[in-house]
């Protein structure tokens, strides 16, 4: 079992016949992904390495039933394409692409909500999901994540996802799914969407948490696994040492006023029974301790 | 980015906002001229990209033109909090009656705009939140609603600003708004907003940061990224589209991606060093984007060994490799380097790599070894050092 995509997922790529689309397209399709259309009003009609490519992702949707889309458009074009993506009629929208405005950000979270409430969007600015041996969408290196569970991972910085699957690897952990949220300021997917997810998902049996500085989307998460978190949780925050008032290449991730500070989050997930490694290996030791007890 | 007072006045006046009539000025002579131009009496201000000018003496009322020449001389070239003043504003002085506060920003909680307004403005927003916090009325806006006349009338009364000044602060917010959302702030603060004793409300200060992702609406903005404040490793850095950070240690870091790239630099100081730099290299490690990094990093005379930290996901190994051996072909690197590689097409980076590992370029497996040796190599290449001296 996963969360959000499985092997039954079927997705559109949005920018397909760009060079990171058609990149990651064809390496996500080699990994097993249903990748079955892309789009580019310009192009359509034609095919990328027999990907079939359509002018809209409405159409991709009614020619090959698209259920997810994944976006490798510039960041002007993003707003556009994921409400695009929304009307098409898709259910799951991955935004891979950097450098999204703010102000699109936080209108499309809200847009999504009120017109298109059953619709996901994870990203912008996020590595993708992957959930390994059934599908991958986005820059994820699929052989460094071991299929088969217990393990369910999310993820606010792209690098450090990989980190935190390569980590479990090299232990022999497997992952169910791993969710790379972003590190933007309005992520379409948060945290507790992504631990509630895991909640419930009867083949997660523990959730390795990668936060950094920034927001209070860490205390949040820690007030919802407090609340409502049954599973064990471990997790690391970056930038135990990042100076106040600098932004540390993440458009989230800067320390302002005292707040958003590693010591404050790492505290509050703490304080949730949290377990919390000083680094990435030592949060990999951690839910290796955690899945040894699992029995 | 963050403007200067004048740039955010002049970014408010844009959008219809009543601000004071008033010229910049580098030197003395300049804000002389100014004054002349303008008409007495004038106040004179700092631009600093920093809080607290009024406390550090960087903002005077002048009431004579030997007034605004004192004070100039004074305030140019003055240090506050760091930043040394080498621009002042002369602006027009103006009445006061009342002084209140408005400003806009993103609450990442709520997803929402958040507006805040209040009557006691003037002093720090943060202290009348503390001593104060019901004097501070707050409206969250959907961003696909906006804020429009009845919302911003409805909030100006909660906030209790007397009669004379609703009408006039009804109009502002509304345009603050609009130079908030259309102007891709993240920060648009209005402190003090006043009302002067013939009735008009008025921005007198003016904070403003702007969004630099949306700066491809805005290509205008390219005058305001010339004034931020950056240290030089940080401006040579910039120059190059890299995302860097001055430290203060002596292990350079260059990793890709911001977390892993904070992360590194976690690491260094666990293991007992210091970090001279944060550098995110981003999606692309070819040999341009390797080789400016390692420049930036060589220029820094702080830095005495050098740790990068690369998994690839969106960066493939053999990239990174080549990246690497390309850069130090056209780069003449003065420290050692410790390479950690994983992720993508890692071993064929790995391979790459091999051959050209000697003493001065090493490779670890892990990032907390890398982080070691490169912590060790900084400290003996300190000791090297003292025993030549």
């Amino acid at each position: 079992m996963s969360i959000f995509v499985d092997s039954d997922t079927k997705v559109v790529y949005q920018g397909l016949t760009g060079s990171q689309g058609r990149y990651y397209g064809l390496l996500n399709r080699d990994y097993g992904t249903q990748v079955v259309a892309g789009t580019n009003p310009r192009k359509a009609g034609t095919d990328v390495d027999g990907i079939p490519v359509y002018a809209t992702v409405a159409e991709a949707v009614a020619e090959t039933g698209a259920t997810a889309s994944c976006i490798f458009i510039p960041a002007p074009g993003v707003h556009d394409a994921v409400m695009e993506a929304a009307r098409g009629g898709v259910e799951f929208i991955v935004a891979i692409t950097e450098g999204v405005p703010a102000h699109d950000e936080a209108d499309l979270y809200n847009r999504l909500r009120r017109d298109f409430p059953d619709v996901r969007l994870l990203g912008p600015n996020c590595p993708g999901i992957i959930s390994p041996g059934e599908c991958n969408i986005g820059i994820t290196a699929g052989h460094i994540a071991l299929p088969g569970g217990p393990v369910g991972i999310v993820s606010r910085s792209g690098t450090l996802t990989y980190q935190a699957l390569y980590e479990l690897k090299e232990k022999g952990i497997g992952c169910t799914t791993c969710v790379g949220i972003g590190g933007d300021p309005v992520p379409g997917t948060s945290f507790i969407d992504c631990l509630a997810a895991f909640e419930a998902d009867p083949e997660t049996k523990a959730v390795m948490m990668i936060g950094e500085i920034g927001g209070s989307a860490e205390e949040e998460a820690a007030e919802f696994i407090a609340d409502h978190m049954t599973k064990p949780v471990s997790a690391y925050v970056a930038g135990v040492t990042a100076p106040p008032g600098k932004k540390m290449g993440h458009a989230g991730a800067i320390v302002s006023g005292g707040r958003g500070t590693a010591a404050a989050k790492m505290d509050a997930l703490r304080d949730a029974g949290v377990r919390i490694g000083l680094n990435p290996t030592e949060a990999g030791e951690h839910m290796a301790d955690i899945v040894a007890d699992l029995g | 980015m963050d403007l200067f007072e004048y740039q955010g006045k002049q970014f408010f006046a844009r959008y219809g906002m009543p601000v004071s009539p008033g010229e910049i000025a580098f030197t003395v002579e300049e804000a002389v001229a100014a004054a002349e131009r303008i008409g007495m009496p004038v106040m004179v201000k700092a631009q600093v990209h920093t809080g607290g000018r009024g406390k550090a003496g960087g903002v005077k009322f002048a009431a004579t033109i030997d007034d605004v020449r004192e004070h100039a001389a004074n305030i140019l070239g003055l240090d506050i909090s760091g930043h040394v003043v080498g621009r002042v504003w002369i602006e027009l002085a103006s009445d006061i009656a009342e002084e209140y506060y408005a400003s806009f920003t993103l609450d990442r909680s709520a997803r929402k705009h958040l507006g805040m307004l209040s009557a006691e403005g003037g002093v720090e927003i943060e202290t009348v939140a503390e001593e104060n916090p019901d004097a501070i009325a707050k409206v969250w806006i959907d961003p696909v609603d906006g804020l429009d006349e009845a919302a911003a009338r409805a909030w100006v009364a909660a906030a209790n600003l007397p009669e004379a000044a609703v009408e006039g602060t009804v109009d502002i917010l509304q345009k603050l708004y609009t130079a908030y959302v259309d102007g891709d702030a993240d920060l648009v603060e209005i402190n003090p907003l006043i009302l002067t004793p013939d009735g008009r409300v008025h921005v007198l200060d003016a904070k403003v940061t702007l969004d630099g992702s949306a700066v491809f609406r805005h290509e205008d903005y390219a005058v305001f990224d010339e004034t931020q404040t950056r240290d030089e490793r940080e401006t040579a850095a910039h120059a190059r589209g890299l995302q860097y950070v001055g430290l203060d240690g002596s292990v350079g870091v260059i990793a890709n991606g911001a977390g892993l790239a904070m992360s590194t630099v976690d690491v260094v100081n666990q293991v007992g060093g210091s970090p001279a730099n944060f550098l995110d290299i981003g999606g692309g490690a070819n040999a341009d984007v390797m080789a400016g990094a390692l420049e930036v990093i060589n220029n820094d005379p702080a830095v005495r060994s050098i740790f990068i930290n690369i998994f690839g996901g969106i960066t493939r190994g053999e990239e990174v490799a080549n990246g690497i051996i390309g850069a130090l072909e056209r780069v003449r690197i003065d420290a050692p380097i410790v390479i950690r590689l994983d992720g993508t097409n890692a071993e064929e980076g790995r391979a790459i790599l091999e051959p050209h590992l000697s003493d001065t370029l090493q490779m670890a497996p892990t990032m907390l070894e890398a982080a070691r040796r490169a912590v060790e190599l900084a400290a003996s290449a300190g000791t090297d050092e003292n025993r030549e001296a």
